[in-house]
């Protein structure tokens, strides 16, 4: 059964679901709508973006109590009496509300690194609970009550199957806007954010924005959901926005498959009908009452993450083929290039650069320069500092001491991201992709600087003109380094030294003027090397400045215009391949002495 | 407010931070060897309380079903292990700690009335009845994920905490408990009057302290967790098995949860969800000693104590709002001092 039919078929079910369901059964696909909502920013925030958030209960109360409070609130000051009465005034100001705290919540707690953050979300979580359960004008732990219905059209969604309908439209919808946004420039950026955030910076993308990013839309959806919540329960108290329920909201994700947006639909489905029914059958089973189910859903919870850590979705999908991945090479217009600089002019200046580790010394005293047009080759033994010299070069890591000057302007302090902007691009020694996304999309992370649109454009598809000219360029250098056949392929799925070639690929996909290559011939066969290095010639008559890290003796001294040789962190020689070469310090470091 | 009620306050706050602090102890150490952030270390003082005041009731206290049924499971798990790694030697232990362990634990408790046994003897069981559940809960829960992310172990720990509630509800019921105080003495210092129960509180944290201290600097095994802390892999070169680390400090973590819980238990009304709100202010002082260091993760876990204390004063209704609060800016401030290598999760 193709995917498209499963998609239809799934639709028309939910169309009809209504019809032919119970009363009680419209309210339990009631709130696993809403529960879905919240569950997808968590796909977004957690599964793709790799931020656990546990307080996500405390945004969809944040968008419950706004409007449950300014639709029922008699006595609003003047000039705030025209927000009260209407729910769509309700919506838009909790939106504007969760967004501003969220975005506070943010800018703290997403600095966090590592476990710092979910435990800060944990934190806020509880606060916020213990906020509305003591505010007075919110109605302490008692609540709020008499919320009006919702009226669309002139008809009062009071009934459960009518309000239904407007659950699974703002759930279709938040998937749309989910998926879009996925599958985008800001999206591959978000997908960059886990396990490739050095890679992302030094192609340009502002890792920390794209977090605030991810956790505003996470907030947002929960607060639609609480809004949907208030009026369809007409009745608000701090219970359904604890830390339980937040820890519960993010169970759905996993189990259903944190990094799959449907996965979000799985979870809130299995979890809420397995809540529902242990609910009903546990109490009497164990003869007291209480929420046994928790015991249940944490060894669940336990057992998924110990045999199925990616959830339930990959496991249902491998029932239903997948959609083709599209195998149409992407056409669009060129995209806008950087004036070349004129050959010979020096790029990239080093001074006396020292990077220390403690008491070790990486780099001691360095000094070299990179002009347009030629390529510059730095070799020396295993150790010597050569990839600690390229971090302190390309911003990924800062000197201790000394001054890097790029196209004449010191970039020493600046960071990866900063300095990818003013046109040096590189690739790792130590192999830096996302294995789980096609070559394609690796290589147009590259080109991230290159587009302007953001978040809210990627999510509504308005930047499809912008996003086709990106994935052409990412195309044609694809093809430029000679891996046009696995373009569509996983990048996880090429042999190392391929995987090397798709670095130079997305390092050219960002227009640089200088290029920084550490070992790219590593691992190729002996074509692979000869059609690389007629790559970097045609490169380097183009005007672009190349430096090399490189052991490939062959290839290095077939290719270079000049020669820096490293050995324990210092310079011992520099200048022509042949006269390196021959350089009585080189042999004795590459050969040991000649006695 | 004036002094007389500050010092009680103050009283107040020490007696509730000693306490904090020792949790915040048990989650540095649990986290520094095994990496897991130890969310149930709550539920350990929940059931050291409530085990505590069933004896005293004259109730079989849950926890002994618990200590049963984990050890049934685990026993199964690596029984089966052992035969299918071709150690059936392993067998007779396995079964020794699982099986016949906690069946001896349950003859004494139905045989020997302990409701009539001195209070020394019933906090002894109490404690034998909840500390090996830490390494069972290790085995079953953290071990097969031991190589896992941080996160990950969080997203379990998370779990694991959520299970033990809800056998804490099915164990114990919804109702509070509270136990008799260790000692009726009070001493009277001019202006305030120190209960017995806070000099034993806070005189039983400063001497599990010390023994903790001991066991760290002066035995083989206490120097093998921090060995095992500082570096798994080079611990593990060096013949440490990180799987007896983990259990290990499981077990130091569940006996200082527990032996808090028992050492509470006569100042305030336990109830089984009371130990997650108690655990967490313990982990705002282990947080605001970075997760690493003891002394520091101590003395903030004494500030949270009096912070506590002071805000309830001010605006108790706020009380939670205003602890949970403070752990923000602590975090910020955390996370900004330590240097984080990130990358990969």
């Amino acid at each position: 059964m193709p995917p498209r039919l499963v998609l239809s078929g799934f639709l028309g079910l939910l169309l009809i679901l209504p019809l032919v369901a119970s009363e009680f059964q419209v309210t339990l696909l009631n709130y696993i709508g809403l529960y879905a909502i919240v569950a997808l920013g968590l796909v977004l925030l957690t599964g793709v973006g790799g931020l656990t958030s546990f307080g996500q209960a405390a945004f969809v109360g944040l968008g419950a109590y706004t409007t449950a409070y300014l639709s029922t609130a008699e006595g609003l000051p003047g000039w705030a009496s025209i927000l009260g009465g209407s729910p769509w005034i309700g919506l838009l100001v909790g939106l504007l509300v969760t967004a501003l705290v969220a975005y506070l919540l943010g800018l703290l707690t997403l600095r966090l690194s590592g476990h710092y953050l979910p435990l800060g979300t944990i934190a806020w979580g509880i606060s916020l609970y213990f906020l509305f359960g003591n505010l007075e004008f919110l109605g302490g732990h008692t609540g709020m009550s008499g919320i009006p219905a919702l009226s669309l059209f002139g008809i009062e969604l009071k009934d459960g199957r009518k309000f239904y309908y407007v659950v699974w439209l703002a759930v279709l919808g938040a998937v749309w806007l989910t998926q879009n946004l996925l599958d985008s420039r800001e999206g591959r950026a978000i997908r960059a954010l886990k396990g490739g955030v050095v890679m992302a910076e030094a192609m340009g993308v502002d890792t920390a924005r794209s977090k605030v990013m991810i956790f505003l839309v996470a907030a947002l959806f929960a607060c639609v959901s609480g809004w949907l919540y208030a009026h369809l329960q007409r009745f608000v108290n701090p219970t359904p926005f604890g830390l339980h329920i937040g820890i519960e909201y993010l169970f759905m994700a996993v189990v259903g498959g944190a990094a799959h947006v449907w996965g979000a639909l799985i979870g809130a489905g299995v979890i809420t009908v397995l809540k529902q029914w242990l609910q009903d059958w546990l109490p009497k089973l164990l003869g007291a009452s209480g929420n046994f189910e928790v015991i249940v859903f944490g060894v669940m919870m336990i057992f998924v993450l110990q045999r199925a850590r990616d959830g339930l979705w990959p496991i249902l999908t491998r029932f239903v083929p997948q959609r083709e991945a599209k195998r149409e090479v992407p056409q669009g217009e060129a995209l806008p290039k950087k004036p070349t600089p004129e050959s010979g002019q020096v790029l990239l200046e080093a001074r006396n650069v020292f990077k220390r580790f403690g008491g070790l010394v990486a780099n001691n005293n360095m000094s070299l320069t990179v002009k347009a047009g030629e390529v510059m080759a730095l070799i020396g033994p295993n150790g010597a500092g050569k990839s600690t010299m390229f971090n302190c070069v390309s911003g990924v890591d800062s000197a201790s001491e000394g001054e890097v000057l790029f196209r004449g302007e010191a970039v020493t302090n600046l960071n990866s991201r900063q300095i990818a902007r003013r046109g040096m691009s590189r690739t790792f020694q130590h192999v830096r992709l996302l294995p789980t996304m096609t070559v394609l999309e690796n290589v147009a992370i590259g080109g991230h600087l290159r587009g302007s649109k953001g978040v809210l454009s990627a999510m509504l598809h308005l930047e499809r003109g912008e996003e086709a000219r990106l994935l052409a360029e990412a195309a044609r250098q694809v093809e430029r380094v000679g891996l046009k056949d696995s373009m569509f392929g996983l990048a996880g799925s090429l042999a190392l030294g391929q995987q090397r070639t798709m670095e130079i690929a997305r390092a050219l996909c960002a227009d640089p003027c200088l290029l920084l290559l550490d070992e790219p011939a590593a691992g190729l066969r002996y074509m692979e090397k000869q059609s690389l290095a007629k790559l970097l010639r045609k490169l380097r008559g183009e005007g672009m400045g190349i430096l090399l890290v490189e052991h490939d003796m062959d290839f290095v001294m077939g290719l270079a215009d000049r020669v820096v040789v490293m050995e324990f962190g210092e310079k011992i020689a520099e200048g022509l391949p042949d006269e390196v070469q021959r350089d009585p310090a080189v042999l004795e470091a590459y050969l040991g002495g000649v006695d | 407010m004036d002094l007389q009620i500050a010092l009680l306050l103050g009283q107040d706050g020490m007696t509730n931070g000693a306490i904090y602090a020792l949790l915040s102890l048990a989650l540095v150490l649990v986290f520094a060897v095994t990496r897991v952030i130890f969310i149930p270390q709550g539920e350990f003082v929940a059931f050291g309380a409530l085990t505590l005041a069933s004896f005293q009731a004259g109730k079989t206290p849950g926890t002994l079903w618990l200590l049963i049924g984990a050890g049934v499971v685990v026993a199964l798990v690596d029984v089966t292990q052992a035969l299918r790694s071709g150690m059936p030697r392993r067998i007779l232990r396995i079964v020794g700690w699982n099986l016949v362990y906690p069946a001896a634990a349950a003859a004494v408790v139905f045989l020997l009335k302990p409701g009539d046994f001195p209070l020394l003897a019933q906090i002894v069981l109490a404690l034998a009845l909840v500390v090996p559940l830490g390494p069972m809960i290790y085995r079953l829960a953290f071990q097969p994920l031991a190589e896992a992310s941080v996160l990950v172990l969080l997203i379990v720990a998370v779990a694991v905490h959520l299970a033990l509630v809800g056998l804490g509800l099915l164990f114990f019921g919804a109702e509070g408990s509270r136990t008799p105080a260790f000692s009726d003495a009070s001493f009277n210092l001019g202006l305030v009057t120190v209960s017995g129960q806070t000099l034993w509180v806070v005189g039983a944290s400063l001497l599990l302290i010390v023994v903790l201290f001991a066991f760290f600097e002066r035995t083989i095994y206490g120097k093998a967790l921090r060995a095992t802390a500082m570096n798994r892999t080079g611990a593990r070169l060096m013949g440490i098995s990180t799987v007896m680390a983990g259990r290990l400090s499981f077990l130091l973590a569940a006996l200082i949860g527990a032996f808090s819980g028992i050492l509470i238990a006569p100042i305030t009304t336990v109830y089984y969800d009371t130990g997650f709100l108690i655990g967490l202010k313990g982990f705002v002082g282990a947080i605001v000693g970075g997760l690493a260091s003891y002394p520091i993760a101590a003395a903030g876990a004494i500030l949270v104590g009096l912070l506590e204390s002071f805000s309830s004063f001010w605006a108790s209704a706020f009380k939670e709002v205003i602890v949970f609060t403070l752990i923000i800016p602590v975090l910020v401030w955390r996370s900004l001092t330590t240097r984080h290598v990130e990358e990969d999760e």
